[in-house]
């Protein structure tokens, strides 16, 4: 297959309930290689969307292409190309850490090896333990090691980290990373932005079944919505008011006023809008009219 | 990388004979760590058999030529077997593949390149696996504990081996069609086991199956249950008995004509209905 062409292509993807549109025309494309986070609040579509691209729904409209192939036809071939970690998994779990990942690498072609993967998924501890007797956070290790084993072209990740403590999320990115090094090219949802901004080349967001925005995730929204605001007080008693200035010079903005003021500002700050401000704007601005201000005064 | 070295050299499909194989280890284990299939499924025909033969210790259920009793075990021997195929197979293999939909195991699956074939071989491969353990122990504890007299000709066996095997695979693929039918795991259970006591209970599994109504009785050899019962009956009982049956005699060619077509009916439909998953409910 052409290396240039994207893993996944998505045009005016449409999946309708009866008359409710749960995804509403979204297009979106992943580059070989590339990580790309599709973020979203909980039924904006993402879940929808992921899983017509494993073929586990049936579209009602527009294209899907996964490595090539409609996601609605797939066949074994296709989906020995494939990882798949799903958001829930409930099974009953008669099986060891290293039993389940050894029976399910013969499903697979060319599998890693079972070891490996258990160590890279931090499970060394457990390997012989019952998957029925892990705690959720290690259960869910199970699924993302599960979906890595038969060593994926396109690796799909349905909120991977839910139930993760810090220390382990961080081993899960350190282990995305080594994957991405080698290759693979990764779909992720999820609904921690400091993961999206960690793991992905790209990211999209997506409400109410559309992409609302699509870009390298420290540019979503576009510029205007990493503009920094400088925040400060003035005023005397009664009077006194929060100013609030969006500039793209935040330093000559506080030189400025320094030298009007003649004094140290009051509870003066900087802020650079972080990835949640940014995606929260995205997302309020998809729900409601969007309400652009650029310099606005609120009391204190 | 990945991609490249996979695309640059063929690599070697996992064959789906193969898997299935694997997936009967990999079924059997996860059968007998689960304690409730362990006891109501496994081991129920060995306690009832034992609380039958104790209970109607007393009983007799007819002469042998040589003119001795027969007692409640050895009467009851064939129609425990008869009951280990229906549940090792039927009821067995409903509740677990309507489980493995409800909690995800299938949805999982699904997602991987597991043939559909792989995952019925290693199913069939289970139920054959612990239905003929169960069969073994049965024979075993009624010769054992209940000294019920065997028989010697190894026609008897092959018999008893033939209907086993006929019988178990009927109740399997069956189980597996059935498996369709609950909406959720949780309801699995109240759904498929008053189907199967049913059928034992007018199949002459618990009562006396000579005792039954006529017309119960023709209703009954519909379902393939009461045939494998009668095939165990004629392998196992002495000749003298066959008096009771309907017709006055073994009827091995209607074992086989109703079970077959159970089977060949029960392929069928499970080629046609199933699925990995529900799509979009």
């Amino acid at each position: 297959m052409n290396s240039q062409q994207p893993v996944v292509r998505v045009h005016d993807l449409v999946k309708r309930y009866g008359q409710r549109a749960v995804v509403d025309g979204a297009s979106f494309e992943i580059a070989r290689g590339e990580t790309f986070a599709l973020l979203g609040p909980n039924g904006a579509g993402k879940s929808t969307t992921i899983e017509i691209l494993e073929g586990y729904r049936d579209r009602s409209g527009g294209l899907a292409e996964v490595l090539g192939t409609d996601p609605g036809k797939g066949g074994l071939d296709w989906k020995r190309r494939l990882g798949i970690v799903l958001q829930s998994s409930g099974e009953t779990g008669n099986a060891t850490v290293r039993e389940q990942l050894r029976h399910f690498a013969r499903f697979y072609p060319n599998p890693r090896d079972v070891e490996e993967v258990i160590a890279a998924v931090g499970l060394e501890q457990h390997a012989a333990q019952m998957i029925k007797k892990l705690s959720g956070g290690q259960r869910r290790r199970v699924d993302v090691a599960l979906g890595i084993i038969g060593r994926p072209e396109l690796l799909f990740l349905d909120e991977p980290t839910t139930g993760f403590d810090p220390e382990a999320r961080r081993r899960f990115w350190d282990l995305i990373r080594s994957l991405k090094a080698e290759g693979t090219s990764i779909l992720l949802t999820t609904h921690y932005l400091d993961e999206a901004a960690q793991l992905a080349d790209r990211a999209g967001v997506i409400a109410g079944g559309r992409i609302v925005a699509l870009g390298a995730v420290h540019s979503l929204g576009g510029e205007d919505a990493w503009t920094p605001v400088v925040r400060w007080r003035e005023g005397e008693g009664a009077h006194e008011r929060m100013h609030e200035h969006r500039t793209t010079t935040p330093g000559a903005v506080v030189a400025a006023l320094q030298s009007r003021l003649g004094v140290e500002p009051d509870g003066l700050e900087v802020v650079r809008p972080s990835l949640e401000d940014v995606y929260l704007g995205l997302i309020g601005a998809a729900s409601t009219e969007p309400s652009t201000t650029t310099d606005q005064e609120v009391p204190a | 990388m990945t991609a490249h070295t996979a695309s640059a050299r063929p690599l070697q499909h996992p064959n789906p004979l193969a898997l299935g194989i694997a997936r009967i280890g990999y079924e059997v284990r996860a059968y007998f760590r689960q304690p409730d299939s362990v006891f109501f499924t496994f081991l129920f025909p060995v306690l009832l058999l034992t609380i039958f033969a104790t209970a109607f210790g007393e009983q007799e259920y007819g002469r042998d030529a040589a003119g001795d009793p027969i007692g409640a075990a050895a009467y009851y021997l064939p129609s425990m077997l008869a009951a280990g195929i229906l549940l090792s197979g039927l009821q067995n293999l409903a509740i677990d593949i309507a489980v493995e939909r409800g909690d995800g195991t299938l949805k999982r699956l699904a997602g991987t390149p597991l043939p559909v074939v792989s995952y019925f071989i290693g199913k069939l491969g289970q139920v054959l696996v612990t239905g003929a353990a169960q069969a073994v122990l049965l024979i075993a504890v009624a010769a054992i504990a209940f000294r019920v007299p065997l028989p010697a000709s190894p026609e008897a066996w092959l018999t008893v081996l033939w209907v086993f095997l006929l019988g178990v695979l009927t109740s399997a693929v069956l189980g597996i069609a059935l498996s369709r039918v609950p909406r959720s795991g949780k309801t699995a259970t109240a759904v498929v086991i008053p189907i199967v006591l049913v059928l034992q209970f007018v199949s002459g599994v618990y009562l006396q199956f000579s005792l039954l109504p006529e017309w119960l009785q023709n209703v009954a050899n519909v379902f393939p249950v009461a045939w494998a019962a009668h095939g165990m009956r004629a392998a196992l009982l002495p000749d003298t008995l066959a008096v009771l049956e309907q017709g006055g005699e073994w009827n091995l060619a209607g074992v086989a004509i109703v079970s077959a077509a159970w089977l060949v009916g029960g392929l069928v439909l499970c080629a046609l209905t199933f699925r990995w998953i529900r799509k979009d409910t």
